[in-house]
């Protein structure tokens, strides 16, 4: 795939708290292709929806600012765009969906008016071409009594109606990008597989690129081309969603791999990482993985490990891959499989 | 197989449903809606089900932290819908419950010494210094240091917090313990070492667990039998490797087909179901999945399907199969 619709480089953001400055999204750097899938993994707190948020320009400011970095969409960087020009790319070159729908739809707004108005910003319609056309999209997006759904407010549905119609506004304005974060986390699996079979078609069927922001594995494995995993804000691995799943290389990711319970598989005890999730600080020294990571050795708790390029958008942050260090990684191969 | 430690017959909660100016009843939700099943000692039921399903309502009405509307819920024998609240009082002792979300489950003005403290206060060990000695030891149990116990809640990750709240239920040595998703609000890589943990005491104290959680995948590891509930009601229970390998139910069916498998190779003919669940305040006559069952028969409309054995200790409530 060549045609990179959306590059982030080296972006750094940070929240300026009471308790100090804590860099959110610590230096990250990744390629979203046209038409691809993209998915951004790891646990609570690592960094990916305010890597969403930067993306879009939404970091509350004050406390939150991009301190450093680019965010390339098309020819333009993101960064140096003010409100004006954001609000035209927002919704309508980049549509985004949230966990919880009923932040992002307006409590005081019936469905229609809401659906009508994405509509017409994007489309020159008339108000009744522009009603019928939103009745449509709600059937699109399975919206049962979509003709009486249409006039009633966000409350009046439940969280999986509400996801729906965020996707049939998200599909209306026919966005070249769509970042969808943790959009089902808040659903019932059946309800779930709705919605991921919906983003699917917004994919093949209008192209969109999808940035898919989720702690499950199991949706990555579904919807993904190519996955990022973040620790700490920062990514400690890219590659294919097979790569990933089937051969990660970074120790998060195969302790990660290894904590899940598999629904077709009888495991005796599941494997689990030791310790909890490092929340980024600005006084971190050494690799953000060190103190739970059962391979680290000196140079470990010393340096912060470059993002080792193993191939083509094939990565990752840690020493065993460092050619000085060459002779550990096979002592991780053998290791880690058992 | 070992004798069952609990007998639930026909268990109900309906909540009323207030409205108008004057707050009168105008309707109930039908919570729970007459649930039967057995657990045998020592063994971990799974319990099943997408969210308002009445997963949480039936591990509170077998506590009776909720009074059940009707129904006999018997443990060791004992029916325990109709004792004294001071009888059932000295029997939590015996049965204790845990929670999903272990911030608001514990006292944030208190010690964790207070917290893991109190049950044993309330069940009569009067003394300061023997109370001190049972909490550092039940500290050391779920894997916590001697020293946490003049820390607070707020001190604490939340897979610290839940083996807090789970110190706290061991306190007096219960016999069954209900456990209402005590690893839905933690990451991966933490729940894996509370369901560890969780396994290890069960096999440790002989402990029997109620297991409720809306994730298959955690519960068909951490479970015997598995019972999955829709709308109020059970609709299938067997074994664990018989219900996920060999599940009767539609609703069952799609439910397991409908779980994201971590793996790129694997295929899978999805079921997905249209619609979302309807409202139990309102639920759909017949049988209660028949608004969206893929198979759905006329009968299915009308009359409520028994809830019936078929093959070995396999349960189902469908036409299909009565
Ligand atoms: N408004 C804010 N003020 C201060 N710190 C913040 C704010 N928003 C996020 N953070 C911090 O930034 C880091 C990353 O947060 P973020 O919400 O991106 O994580 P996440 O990976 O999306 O987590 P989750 O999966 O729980 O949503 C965390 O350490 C968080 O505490
Ligand atoms: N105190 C209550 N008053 C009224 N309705 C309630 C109450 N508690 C629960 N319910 C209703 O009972 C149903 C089952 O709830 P619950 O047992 O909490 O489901 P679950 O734990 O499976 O999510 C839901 O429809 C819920 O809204
Ligand atoms: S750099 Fe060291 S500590 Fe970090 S993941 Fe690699 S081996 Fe582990
Ligand atoms: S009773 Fe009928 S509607 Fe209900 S699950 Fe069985 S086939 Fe489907
Ligand atoms: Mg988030
Ligand atoms: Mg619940």
């Amino acid at each position: 795939m060549s045609d990179v619709i959306l590059e982030l480089k080296d972006l750094h953001t940070h929240f300026f708290t009471d308790g100090g400055e804590v860099p959110a999204v610590d230096g990250v750097s990744f390629k979203l292709h046209k038409g691809e899938v993209v998915g951004i993994v790891g646990e609570s707190g690592c960094g990916k929806s305010v890597t969403s948020l930067s993306i879009m320009q939404l970091v509350p400011n004050p406390p939150g600012k991009i301190v450093r970095g680019e965010i390339n969409f098309k020819d333009d960087n993101l960064v140096n765009f003010r409100e004006k020009r954001m609000k035209q790319i927002r919704g309508n070159e980049i549509a985004m969906i949230f966990q919880e729908p009923m932040t992002s739809l307006n409590p005081v707004y019936t469905i229609g008016n809401q659906l009508v108005e994405a509509i017409r910003m994007h489309r020159k319609l008339s108000k009744n071409e522009a009603r019928a056309k939103a009745i449509e999209m709600l059937q699109l997006v399975g919206i049962p009594r979509s003709d009486e759904v249409i006039d009633e407010y966000p409350h009046q549905l439940s969280g999986g109606m509400r996801q729906r119609v965020m996707i049939a506004m998200a599909m209306s304005c026919d966005p070249e990008v769509l970042i969808a974060d943790e959009p089902t986390t808040a659903l019932d699996v059946t309800i779930q597989a709705q919605i991921l079979d919906l983003m699917r078609k917004l994919n093949q069927e209008q192209d969109t690129a999808i940035l898919l922001i989720t702690h499950d594995l199991g949706v990555v494995a579904e919807m993904c081309d190519r996955v990022v995993v973040m620790y700490s804000g920062q990514v400690v691995e890219e590659g294919t969603v097979r790569e990933i799943l089937k051969d990660p290389k970074h120790p998060y990711t195969k302790g990660l791999i290894r904590s899940l319970p598999k629904i077709h598989e009888k495991e005796q005890k599941l494997y689990s990482i030791p310790g909890t999730v490092a929340k980024p600080t600005m006084d971190a020294t050494g690799c953000r993985f060190a103190p739970r990571c059962e391979f680290a050795f000196d140079r470990c708790f010393k340096e912060n490990p470059e993002l080792y390029q193993l191939a083509n958008e094939r990565s990752s942050r840690c020493f065993l891959y460092d050619n000085e260090e060459r002779g550990v990684e096979e002592h991780v191969q053998t290791d880690s499989r058992g | 197989m070992s004798k069952p430690i609990l007998e639930v017959n026909h268990l109900k909660k309906y909540f009323d449903v207030k409205g108008g100016v004057f707050g009168r009843k105008v309707g109930e939700v039908k919570a729970v809606d007459d649930v039967s099943f057995t657990v045998n000692e020592g063994e971990i039921l799974g319990i099943v089900g997408e969210s308002g399903c009445g997963k949480s309502t039936t591990g509170k009405a077998l506590l009776r932290l909720i009074e059940p509307t009707d129904g006999e819920v018997k443990f060791e024998d004992q029916d325990i819908t109709s004792i004294s609240s001071e009888q059932m009082r000295l029997l939590r002792k015996d049965m204790q419950i845990i929670f999903q979300d272990p911030y608001a489950s514990l006292n944030p003005r208190h010690t964790v010494e207070k917290i893991i403290g109190e049950p044993l206060l309330v069940h009569g060990m009067n003394s300061k210094e023997e109370r001190k000695a049972r909490v550092k030891e039940l500290l050391e149990v779920v894997g916590l240091r001697p020293y946490h116990a003049s820390r607070y809640p707020h001190q604490f990750s939340g897979g610290q917090r839940q083996r807090i709240g789970i110190a706290r239920a061991l306190a007096n040595n219960p016999k069954l313990i209900i456990c209402d998703e005590p690893v839905s609000a933690l990451d991966v890589s933490v729940q894996s070492q509370i369901l560890n943990l969780m396994e290890d005491l069960r096999n440790q104290f002989n402990l029997t667990y109620i297991f409720i959680a809306h994730d298959l995948s955690v519960v068909k590891h951490i479970s015997d039998r598995v019972g999955v509930m829709y709308l109020g009601k059970m609709v299938e229970l067997a074994d664990k490797d018989e219900i996920y390998e060999n599940p009767k139910h539609p609703y069952t069916q799609a439910l397991l087909s409908a779980v994201p498998v971590a793996d790129p190779d694997e295929e899978r003919d999805r079921i997905i179901l249209e619609g979302d669940v309807p409202s139990p305040s309102n639920p759909p006559s017949g049988c209660p999945f028949h608004t969206r069952c893929p198979l759905v028969m006329d009968v299915c409309k009308e009359d409520k399907p028994q809830f019936k054995e078929d093959g070995d200790q396999h349960f189902v409530a469908c036409h299909l199969y009565n």
